[in-house]
């Protein structure tokens, strides 16, 4: 939206939304931030969820709610549990806080990395029940009563998941920083079609940006778990 | 003091003896016909399975008990004045633990830094950055380079127009050699500006003990972020430790204590805690730096027989209150050329800064340059290929063009018809090069221990390109030992100093210092193994893990027990990067050839294929090496096609600061590439290797861009080539 520049140059202008705006100008609203910006208008009100039954289809405890019931959250912080890596980790945060943040500040898995915080690069990928997700576009709360795998419950350094070794056997990295969601893109890919081409490949990973180019060895990387002897289809914990 | 050895140096075919004097404690360097265990076999990086599993712990990982999360309030003016900061409310907010100005003194660009806070969390921070009342006093500003060269544009700094001195450089008489000259070509190119976008962006995480500052840091130089905090905070070297065990991608843009990493330690001063502060992605793309864009005329003139006989060129270009845009590296550097004038000048607008970008100058010039001797070639009906054989200025690069070519097939796709519908394809090479001789001050140190494992200490850093993984490489050739009894400790201000990482360095820099460090290691180890085997140390090797007598190979002892033998816990040895030796080349050189195909309906450039053909002295890890060329392309596959940073001129703002509007190569924009390598020992140092990072990406933009023109049959001279850039070649748009 434009606005005039000289809209807060007067003294009296100080209104926290002259200030917002300013920094509304500097960095433009991106989508998750409207998503949280939505949680933060709604806050004196609380936070209203609705669930799909499947959300709910194996709710945590302290989500006892049926299909298309709201919900009212926070605006401080909440106490719930989410089912990660296979075991239940209790969580409080504001209801604000996204899945990635709730894993790596509050859970300490820091394997999942923020790059772009709007889904546009897949560094932060993990799996939903199973199914490859933008955990910076989701809010931790959204993730109650589902199964959440992270990097860090697919394999470790050693006990590598199939896709792991043939990551560090094919040098399908370089910073590295990238390579946590590109394992999790290509995961959660091989749990439905465990035999890809190359093709089946690149579309697993087109959401996933490596910005020291190191693509052709996760091509390499990720036909070579396929026909790992003994590679069963990744699945998930 | 010093010794003479006779080294056998070259490329093959080209290989001659050379004396050289070496210091008594230098291993002798590296020459032709080495026989390595190690060295020069592909071997997975040692951090790949920390990497692949999420256990590698970047500055952004960093986690410290009781640490508040930093954000920067930046400018949404690209000129102001500052009048007044409030942060009263911020501070007052739930959760703040402190807030700070910047202090002072003009913006000059949108997104320039003007308050800071830390706070429990980093919506809490960003809550309070919302709660900042400023008072801007805004100034006319400029951000289009040709407006900023008007005689009434705004200035953005207050020096008499916003261009520099022109730094011209000459040689020979350009003047009477297009006189002279049977073909002329003339035209101007343009590139845009580029930013880095490493995946973790810059950012810090401070920590105060007492008087003692620690510092993770997302940094390709800890001992530069180091030293310019110890002056910054007044504080010996010795009291501030940095750290960067893991980086996430750097490509010249992190040097120094940035902004952000001062004020993550003010914060965490002012807070009483330590903080993190990690820039937010457009952050990360307005103020952390950028490749300059470019304006070039490029004038070549070539006889009859197909010489370059004079090239001119005229170029301004941006790095917005930064400079060094100049891009003559190429023009200056590749070919053979008597008469070249190059005449360059930066230019001032009101963006973020400049900062080193792989290759400094050299994609944007190569562009330009190569496209202009391929325009110049048809002229003079000559194969471009050719036309590049005869005025090579590289006899490496002459094997180079040889085995490109005949892996890419160019006679046969040069002959052959092209188009099918509207999909025509085209070819097109381009030469590279660089000259990453490295550079003394280096230093390393070995420890042995009694477990029979070998720890390598240098404060270097592994900015992705594998260094950790080939300074274990050098050592275990040096020691005998098998790669995996050597861990490597590096990142860490407390180890032996260390070069930061750019210009391709860090390989030539490193390797020598961790090679003499385990030379002088080994010497000890087999002093002790002597005494073992009640033998002469002048006649033992190490060799396989094993230290033996030449004479007797039945006398032997392992050097795992050796170390077993060892007096104390361990034993260590220092080494360090003696002075290159003198008379010897790092430069290299380098070729890529590009297939594209060119979509006429849609205009979508797709690569298809590159061979890049490169060369770096001792190719210490073929893997990694390989990894390092496809970056280097894909990069280019970037700048030519995709990568542009816009800035609305009207309102001063970046208008693409995110990783979708500013698009980068992804999965199906990747060219299948087939690298090759050429061995060349140089007797620069006692390793002779060189580094890559550079080399491998300064032709691939040139080159897809020469096989653009070929395909259409029309030069695309401006970057990136879109497709509306396309189809107004094609006469479409």
């Amino acid at each position: 939206m434009a606005r005039k520049s000289d809209h807060h140059d007067s003294p009296e202008s100080g209104a926290p939304d002259a200030a917002s705006a300013d920094r509304a100008r500097a960095q433009p609203l991106t989508r998750r931030s409207f998503i949280k910006g939505a949680g933060a208008a709604a806050a004196v009100a609380g936070l209203i969820g609705v669930h799909t039954p499947s959300a709910v289809a194996d709710a945590a405890p302290s989500a006892t709610l049926g299909a298309g019931v709201a919900e009212k959250l926070g605006p401080g912080p909440v106490t719930f549990d989410l089912q990660i890596n296979g075991a239940a980790r209790r969580l409080s945060v504001e209801p604000r806080t996204t899945l990635l943040s709730a894993l790596r500040d509050h859970l300490g898995l820091t394997g999942a990395k923020l790059v772009c915080d709007r889904g546009a690069c897949g560094a932060c990928t993990v799996m939903i029940d199973g199914a490859a997700a933008t955990s910076c576009m989701m809010l931790a709360v959204d993730a109650r009563g589902r199964q959440v795998t992270t990097i860090e419950g697919l394999g470790t350094p050693t006990a590598m998941h199939p896709l792991q070794r043939a990551f560090a056997e094919q040098d399908a990295l370089q910073c590295g920083f990238c390579t946590p969601g590109m394992v999790m893109a290509l995961a959660a890919a091989m749990r439905t079609n465990p035999a890809p081409t190359l093709d089946d490949v690149k579309q697993a990973v087109a959401g996933n940006i490596c910005r020291c180019g190191t693509y052709p060895h996760v091509f390499k990387a990720a036909l070579a778990a396929a026909q790992a002897p003994g590679a069963k289809p990744p699945g998930v914990v | 003091m010093a010794r003479r050895v006779t080294l056998t140096l070259g490329f093959a075919g080209a290989t001659r003896e050379v004396a050289v004097m070496i210091p008594d404690d230098e291993p002798v360097p590296w020459q032709w016909g080495e026989q390595f265990s190690v060295v020069g076999v592909a071997a997975p990086r040692l951090d790949g399975p920390l990497k692949a599993t999420g256990g590698a712990r970047y500055t952004y990982d960093i986690q410290l008990p009781g640490m508040l999360y930093g954000a920067i309030l930046r400018s949404p003016h690209a000129h102001a004045r500052v009048r007044n900061v409030d942060l009263r409310a911020a501070r007052r907010l739930d959760g703040v633990g402190a807030a700070i100005e910047r202090g002072g003194g003009t913006i000059r660009f949108a997104g320039q830094e003007v308050a800071a806070v830390a706070a429990r969390s980093l919506d809490i921070a960003n809550d309070a950055l919302a709660l900042i009342k400023v008072d801007y006093e805004p100034l006319p500003f400029v951000t289009d380079m040709e407006d900023a060269l008007k005689p009434d544009a705004p200035e953005v700094f207050a020096r008499g127009g916003n261009a520099t001195e022109p730094k011209i450089f000459n040689a020979g008489n350009v003047a009477q050699g297009f006189e002279a000259a049977a073909a002329v070509h003339e035209a101007v190119y343009t590139t845009p500006v580029q930013t880095h976008v490493s995946l973790e962006t810059h950012g810090a995480v401070a920590q105060w003990t007492g008087d003692e500052l620690t510092v993770w840091c997302s940094t390709q130089g800890i001992f530069g972020v180091r030293d310019d905090l110890a002056v910054r905070f007044n504080l010996p070297p010795e009291k501030v430790r940095v750290i960067t065990d893991y980086l996430g991608g750097g490509f010249g843009s992190k040097f120094g204590a940035g902004k952000e990493v001062v004020m993550a330690v003010e914060l965490a001063q002012a807070a009483g805690a330590p903080v993190k502060l990690m820039l937010p992605r457009a952050a990360e793309h307005v103020a952390t730096g950028n490749r300059p864009s470019s304006w070039q005329r490029v004038r070549v003139g070539a006889d009859r027989t197909g010489r370059l006989i004079a090239i001119a060129l005229t170029q301004h270009g941006s790095g917005g209150i930064g400079g060094g845009s100049g891009s003559s590296g190429p023009i200056k550097t590749l070919y053979r050329c008597a008469n070249v004038h190059t005449e360059e000048r930066d230019v001032y607008i009101n963006a973020g800064p400049s900062s080193a970008m792989r290759a400094p100058g050299w994609p944007q010039g190569s562009f330009a340059f190569e496209l202009a001797l391929d325009e110049l070639a048809r002229k003079l009906a000559i194969d471009r290929l050719e036309f590049r054989r005869r005025n090579n200025a590289n006899p490496v690069r002459a094997i180079e063009y040889e085995l490109g070519a005949r892996a890419f097939d160019w006679d046969a796709k040069a002959r052959a018809a092209r188009v099918r519908g509207p999909l025509k394809r085209g070819i097109g090479v381009a030469s590279a090069g660089w000259h990453s001789i490295g550079a003394s001050g280096p230093q390393a140190q070995a420890i042995a221990y009694r477990d029979g494992h070998v720890e390598v200490r240098i404060g270097t850093q592994d900015v992705g390109t594998g260094t950790r993984t080939i300074l274990a490489m050098v050592a275990a050739e040096e020691l005998g030992l098998p790669l995996e009894r050597i861990t490597m400790k590096i990142g860490d201000t407390r180890d032996p100093y260390s070069l930061p990482s750019g210009g391709s360095m860090t390989a030539p820099s490193a390797t020598p210092a961790v090679r003499q460090a385990a030379a002088h290691l080994k010497d000890k180890l087999v002093r002790i193994a002597a005494a073992m085997l009640n033998a002469d140390a002048t006649g033992l090797e190490a060799r396989d893990g094993v230290i033996r007598m030449r004479a007797d190979r039945s006398r032997a002892v392992a050097l795992a027990d050796v170390c077993r033998h060892l007096a104390g816990d361990s034993i260590a040895a220092d080494g360090e990067h003696v002075p290159n030796y003198a008379g010897f080349s790092g430069e290299q050189a380098g070729c890529q050839f590009a297939e594209v195909e060119v979509d006429c309906d849609t205009g979508i450039v797709r690569v298809r294929e590159v061979v890049a053909v490169h060369d770096a002295g001792v190719i210490v890890n073929p893997l990694t090496a390989r990894s390092q060329v496809n970056g280097g392309v894909i990069m280019g596959v970037g700048f030519a096609l995709f990568e542009d940073r816009r800035i609305d001129p009207r309102l001063g703002l970046m208008v693409n600061p995110t990783m979708d509007d500013y698009k980068l190569p992804g999965a199906m924009d990747i060219p299948e590439i087939r690298t090759i390598f050429v061995e060349v020992a140089n007797g620069v140092t006692n390793t002779g290797v060189l580094g890559l990072g550079e080399a491998v990406h300064v032709a691939s933009t040139a080159a897809i861009a020469c096989a653009v023109a070929d395909a259409i049959g029309a030069p695309l001279r401006a970057l990136p080539m879109t497709p509306d850039r396309v189809l107004a070649a094609l006469g479409k748009a």
